[in-house]
């Protein structure tokens, strides 16, 4: 089974964002880029099919600028095969992202796309849900859980209220909630042997994927500051204050 | 410009993130309907009737809608996208799972998320975790937008809408097998007035039964918690508020032993009143607190409960 990886190079989750003062979006000059979190966790996710014997070859795919190299080989160093970077200078909106993908996971004839629910940048949470849509395949998201036999996928979702348990056919999409695994670091061995691994380097065009974008961005602004209050010395202070702001 | 508002309901009740996602569209169009999605979901349909400013209600049942499988529940939105021009979604879980599918089924640019509605094609969404909020202008035919509900007010509801039933789809691919909902007399998270919410300082699921609940109960609270008390098994995942969790705007939200980080303050950064009760007086928490109390939680939330019954609460 052949399992394609989908991973974005965002801002490290550590790095608070800066809107630009020009307002025309978030500074992202000399701040740490790591791999989306989310991303990591599917990464680790496909790996861990490979060592069970479920998946045979592991395959990320970024979009990105020519720095999204590092972070393909920050997976292939937790235990990807190989990479393929679709070389952009935008930041591609959702569905071009889609519509990428769906020609990649059909060139490489996988099984299972294993991405993550969300990229903590655009905070979209869209492209696991649009790429299914585009492929005809099913979809499950927000997955704590997923069990592989035979043709098909249990998955366990994290959904409001609770959990929901689904079994998708085979090939599916399938996007990685925070509690589905904990990823590893990677080994430094492991971080030498990545090196070796075959990165393809593609662009949008090699695909015919038109990635203009579909939404201008008018500005970017900073939200209102919420700022610190005061210290109260005991709980019977904190009372009479919250009954003073009338939210008893 | 008409506009089809899809409800939040659990086949029974109909959720007020649908009211408010009704006053988003009314800031769209004056023509707003509602799209039922469910099995068995009457009471839903005849309770979104009722919202003020809605148009006409449709009823689409089925087993698949039914349990909420995105791929039938997009199928009648998309059946049904002829007639309007935007469709937006209460970003729920639900909301997030379907909505994207919309979008690249008529290939537009999804909205996700908004807090603002500036005009009929320009929306205001957090980005980076809400540290920053991004205008976008739309300029696709159809608009799939998912709402933030806590930023709009709830609908009122004198109205008296029409229900029409149709028919709905189903998922060949995707099969449910169960579901297990967290049981609860306490009010919903996103919906409730005061939120009380525990960390990781509370060190075991049993402390945090012990400290956060009855704190909650006294107080006619919901209980959230931080990812690091879900992720150790403290409180259920339904629980998580944050970037990648629920967002709230209670009036007054508690945070006890929590750090807040910055995914943690996505989700509580727009409640009216924080208050915090945390022992590391430089914790981030204190930053948007309105009241902090540098304390140990052990000693703070029996004080606190004391000090609520002699307030006569
Ligand atoms: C991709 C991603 C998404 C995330 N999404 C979310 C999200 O949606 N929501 C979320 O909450 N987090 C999220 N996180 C995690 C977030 O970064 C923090 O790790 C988490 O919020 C920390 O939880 P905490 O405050 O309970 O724990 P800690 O940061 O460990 O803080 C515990 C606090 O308790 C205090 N404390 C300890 N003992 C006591 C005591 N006896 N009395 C009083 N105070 C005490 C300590 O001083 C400390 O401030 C996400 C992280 C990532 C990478
Ligand atoms: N530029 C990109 N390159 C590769 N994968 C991406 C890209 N953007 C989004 N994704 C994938 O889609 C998931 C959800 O992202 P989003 O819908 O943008 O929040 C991410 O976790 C990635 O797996």
């Amino acid at each position: 089974m052949k399992v394609l990886v989908p991973v974005k190079r965002v801002i490290d989750y550590n790095v608070k964002a800066r809107v630009k003062p020009d307002q025309t979006g978030v500074d992202l000059a000399n701040v740490k880029m790591s791999m989306n979190p989310f991303c990591e966790i599917a990464v680790e996710e496909a790996v861990r099919l490979k060592e069970k014997g479920v998946a045979t070859e592991v395959v990320i795919v970024s979009i990105g600028p020519i720095q999204a190299q590092e972070t393909i080989r920050t997976a292939l160093a937790m235990g990807g095969d190989r990479g393929i970077l679709i070389q952009t200078d935008i930041d591609p909106e959702p569905l071009a992202v889609a519509k990428m993908l769906k020609a990649v996971a059909a060139n490489e004839a996988a099984d299972l796309v294993l991405m993550g629910k969300q990229a903590i940048d655009g905070d979209n949470n869209a492209v696991g849900q649009m790429l299914s849509a585009l492929l005809g395949w099913p979809q499950a998201t927000f997955a704590s859980k997923i069990e592989i036999a035979g043709s098909k996928a249990t998955v366990t979702r994290e959904v409001d209220g609770g959990l929901q348990v689904l079994d998708v056919d085979l090939p599916a999409v399938i996007t990685a909630d925070l509690r589905l695994n904990e990823p590893r670091y990677a080994s430094l061995p492991n971080i030498m042997k990545a090196k070796k691994k075959e990165i393809a380097i593609k662009t949008a065009d090699d695909y015919g994927v038109d990635i203009a974008p579909r939404l201008k961005v008018i500005k970017v602004t900073e939200p209102a500051k919420r700022t610190a209050g005061i210290k109260v010395e005991t709980a019977a202070d904190l009372v009479s204050k919250l009954k003073e702001a009338g939210v008893l | 410009m008409a506009v089809l508002v899809v409800a939040d309901s659990d086949n029974t009740h109909l959720r007020d993130n649908t009211n408010k996602t009704v006053t988003a569209a009314l800031a769209i169009s004056s023509d707003v309907d509602v799209l039922v999605l469910g099995q068995g979901a009457d009471a839903v349909a005849a309770a979104a009737g009722k919202i003020d400013g809605v148009r006409k209600v449709i009823l689409a049942e089925g087993p698949d809608l039914g349990h909420g499988i995105a791929e039938a529940e997009a199928d009648v939105i998309v059946g049904l996208m002829g007639g309007y021009d935007a469709v937006l979604v209460p970003a729920t879980s639900a909301g997030k799972n379907f909505a994207p599918r919309v979008a690249a089924a008529l290939d537009v640019a999804p909205i996700s998320e908004i807090i603002e509605v500036v005009d009929a094609n320009t929306f205001v969404r957090p980005i980076y975790a809400g540290n920053a909020l991004e205008t976008v202008q739309s300029s696709d035919a159809k608009k799939v937008i998912t709402v933030r509900p806590t930023a709009f007010k709830a609908a009122g509801e004198g109205g008296s809408a029409s229900v029409e039933k149709i028919s709905g789809g189903t998922a060949a691919k995707t099969h449910f097998v169960s579901e297990e909902m967290v049981k609860s007399d306490r009010p919903e998270l996103t919906a409730a007035k005061i939120v009380v919410s525990g960390g990781r300082a509370m060190g075991s699921a049993e402390e945090f039964h012990r400290v956060i609940e009855p704190l909650a109960d006294k107080l006619g609270a919901a209980v959230g918690a931080s990812r690091a008390a879900v992720d150790a098994g403290y409180a259920p995942n339904d629980y998580q508020v944050g970037q990648t969790g629920k967002v709230v705007a209670p009036g007054l939200y508690i945070a006890i032993g929590i750090s807040g980080a910055i995914q943690h303050l996505a989700g509580m950064k727009d409640s009216k009143v924080i208050v915090a009760i945390n022992k590391d007086a430089d914790a981030p928490i204190f930053q948007v607190a309105d009241f902090g109390l540098v304390a140990d939680y052990k000693a703070a939330v029996p004080e606190l409960m004391d000090a609520l019954t002699a307030a006569g609460l």
